[in-house]
């Protein structure tokens, strides 16, 4: 299951990544250099084995669905860039894809 | 041994220990331009600190049992005094608005934080080379790594400008850099230490850890920071045992695992040798060694290093200039996720995010993440397995080697074999500690005991008991 330029671009497009193209037959090698080693998996017999590892098996008791408050050390206004009327000011951003230019 | 962290051993003043403290940081260069160890400090804040704590001591208030002691926390914890980088430009500067519950139980015990510590980018290397901010040195020789990614906080603690420091672990990342810097280092059970304020990395695996001059300083440490925690849901609802009493308990009666496949014949056998040795020490205050095997051991790196990254590549994928720290304006809203991600992660994270998006893909999440997570579970029963045979301790070596030159590993799988040893404790969820053992051509060496799920008693009482007997030669 070797990794091509065209699976690792799908990827990177995936994960909101813009590679350089300089990069990607570096990243394709090392990417199927990592891979080749998880090979080994395939040959485990896990037919016995259901569901996921659990590594809360000895915990993770249910609980109410609430909790305590977030309890926050300064005012949102310390740490937000910008805001207005109690509510954060975000950079005003084309909702369309193939727009162009913000506008602010 | 008694450390300075005992309570009959306070600092006899929280201004001089701080002062002390910063002090040392300026002696050993521990700065950007020398061993790059600590990335951000507030000297006035923690001499105000230091002095509100002293006016207590004076008055005769209960100061708690870390009154005045200095630390340091690894960047990925958060804290509102100082910035949490995680060692990415992603987060360069960034403060957070709440802080992590291991520093606010810290501070109720009257510790003093006094920096926050350089470190592979969001955690992810074993030799924090992997830092925006340049790599770490270890102090035994600079021109070595001091291991990762909690290389600053176990440089810090080995440089004597902290008894103690906070890490965090998620294959190995306490554990392996204790070793390479001559501390103890303790992994605890998944659950045991909060996470609330860990900046995520892969949160099935991630646990805050402990590094400590000496097993008496990690084991107080771990009875302030452990317990249920409200805010993360993980947590377990089990009390937490005064670690300090496993000095006195000793080791008689106790079982020790010696695993076959953690000695394979390509170990250095020096290396194997420190480790038998310590194992004759423990035998010789009441121990029972016995060879036992766990097959699965060699299928712990291919499975960590699928789980670990997928995990990552979801939970980065919060960083997208729209909330967190840096922003590259783009046209569209995808171009602003697109060129702040690029700009923001270095090689090693984009290379992680793009193997977790990778095997969690369709057409390659059955082959490869569903299989590592049914191998990890095989991982686990064994060791429950081994565990319930009456298996009390496995003693391990921490590392395959000692601390390597900068650039030596350049091949991405290479590095990853760092952790062969200290990854099955975190895909397992079990707790472990690593003790100096002895040198090996003037460099440290580490041991590494695991116990079962929350027995954390156990690990402490071999740390204890290793370290008794090794004397002085166990620390620097």
């Amino acid at each position: 299951m070797a990794v091509s330029r065209e699976d690792l671009l799908h990827v990177a497009s995936l994960a909101r990544l813009a590679l350089d193209e300089e990069a990607v037959p570096r990243l394709v090698r090392e990417l199927n250099g990592i891979l080749e080693h998880m090979d080994v998996l395939r040959k485990v017999d896990t037919s016995g084995v259901t569901g996921a590892a659990g590594v809360g098996d000895a915990g993770m008791p249910l609980r109410e669905d609430g909790g305590a408050p977030y309890p926050l050390a300064h005012p949102r206004e310390a740490f937000a860039p910008e805001m207005r009327d109690g509510f954060f000011i975000v950079p005003r951003l084309a909702t369309h894809e193939d727009a162009t230019e913000s506008v602010e | 041994m008694i450390g300075p962290l005992d309570p009959r051993d306070v600092p006899s003043s929280a201004i001089d220990a701080v002062a002390d403290a910063f002090e040392r940081m300026a002696d050993v260069k521990a700065g950007r331009e020398g061993l790059n160890l600590i990335l951000w400090t507030d000297r006035v804040r923690a001499a105000d600190a230091a002095r509100s704590c002293q006016r207590d001591i004076d008055a005769g208030r209960e100061g708690g049992v870390l009154a005045g002691v200095p630390y340091v926390a690894k960047d990925n914890i958060a804290t509102t005094e100082l910035p949490t980088s995680c060692g990415s430009r992603m987060l360069e500067n960034y403060v957070s608005a709440f802080e992590a519950t291991a520093i606010t139980r810290l501070r109720n015990a009257g510790a003093i934080l006094v920096g926050k510590s350089n470190c592979d980018e969001f955690a992810m290397g074993s030799s924090t080379e992997y830092s925006a901010f340049g790599p770490a040195r270890n102090p035994h020789d600079p021109a070595r790594v001091p291991g990762g990614s909690s290389g600053g906080s176990a440089g810090a603690v080995a440089a004597d400008i902290v008894p103690f420091a906070l890490g965090s672990e998620t294959g190995g990342s306490v554990r392996q850099p204790a070793a390479f810097c001559g501390v103890v280092g303790v992994k605890p059970t998944y659950g045991r230490v909060s996470r609330y304020g860990l900046v995520a990395f892969a949160s099935s695996l991630d646990q805050i850890g402990v590094f400590g001059k000496t097993v008496h300083d990690a084991a107080i440490v771990m009875e302030v920071i452990a317990g249920l925690d409200p805010h993360d849901a993980t947590t377990a609802d089990a009390p937490v045992p005064r670690y300090r009493d496993a000095e006195e308990r000793g080791l008689e009666g106790m079982v020790i695992g010696r695993p076959k496949e953690y000695f394979p014949p390509s170990l250095d056998p020096r290396i194997a040798a420190l480790c038998d040795r310590a194992l004759a020490l423990m035998r010789a205050q009441g121990a029972t060694v016995r060879e036992i095997s766990l097959p699965t051991t060699d299928l712990a790196i291919p499975v960590y290093y699928i789980v670990a990254p997928a995990e990552a590549s979801s939970n980065l994928a919060r960083f997208d200039g729209a909330r967190y720290g840096l922003r590259v304006r783009g046209g569209t809203l995808r171009d602003m996720y697109d060129r702040t991600r690029s700009a923001g992660f270095g090689p090693e994270v984009t290379r992680r995010i793009l193997l977790g998006t990778y095997v969690l893909s369709a057409g390659y999440y059955d082959a490869y993440y569903k299989k590592a997570q049914e191998v990890r579970a095989l991982i686990a029963a064994e060791f429950r397995r081994t565990f319930a045979s009456g298996v009390d301790l496995i003693f391990t070596p921490t590392t395959p080697s000692v601390a390597f030159r900068h650039g030596a590993k350049s091949d991405p799988y290479e590095m990853y074999l760092n952790d062969i040893f200290t990854v099955t404790a975190n895909l397992a969820g079990i707790p472990g500690i690593s003790v100096p053992i002895g040198r090996l051509d003037g460099l440290p060496v580490g041991g590494q005991l695991m116990a079962a799920h929350f027995d954390e008693m156990a690990m402490f009482r071999g740390a204890y008991a290793l370290e008794g007997a090794l004397g002085a030669e166990a620390h620097r």
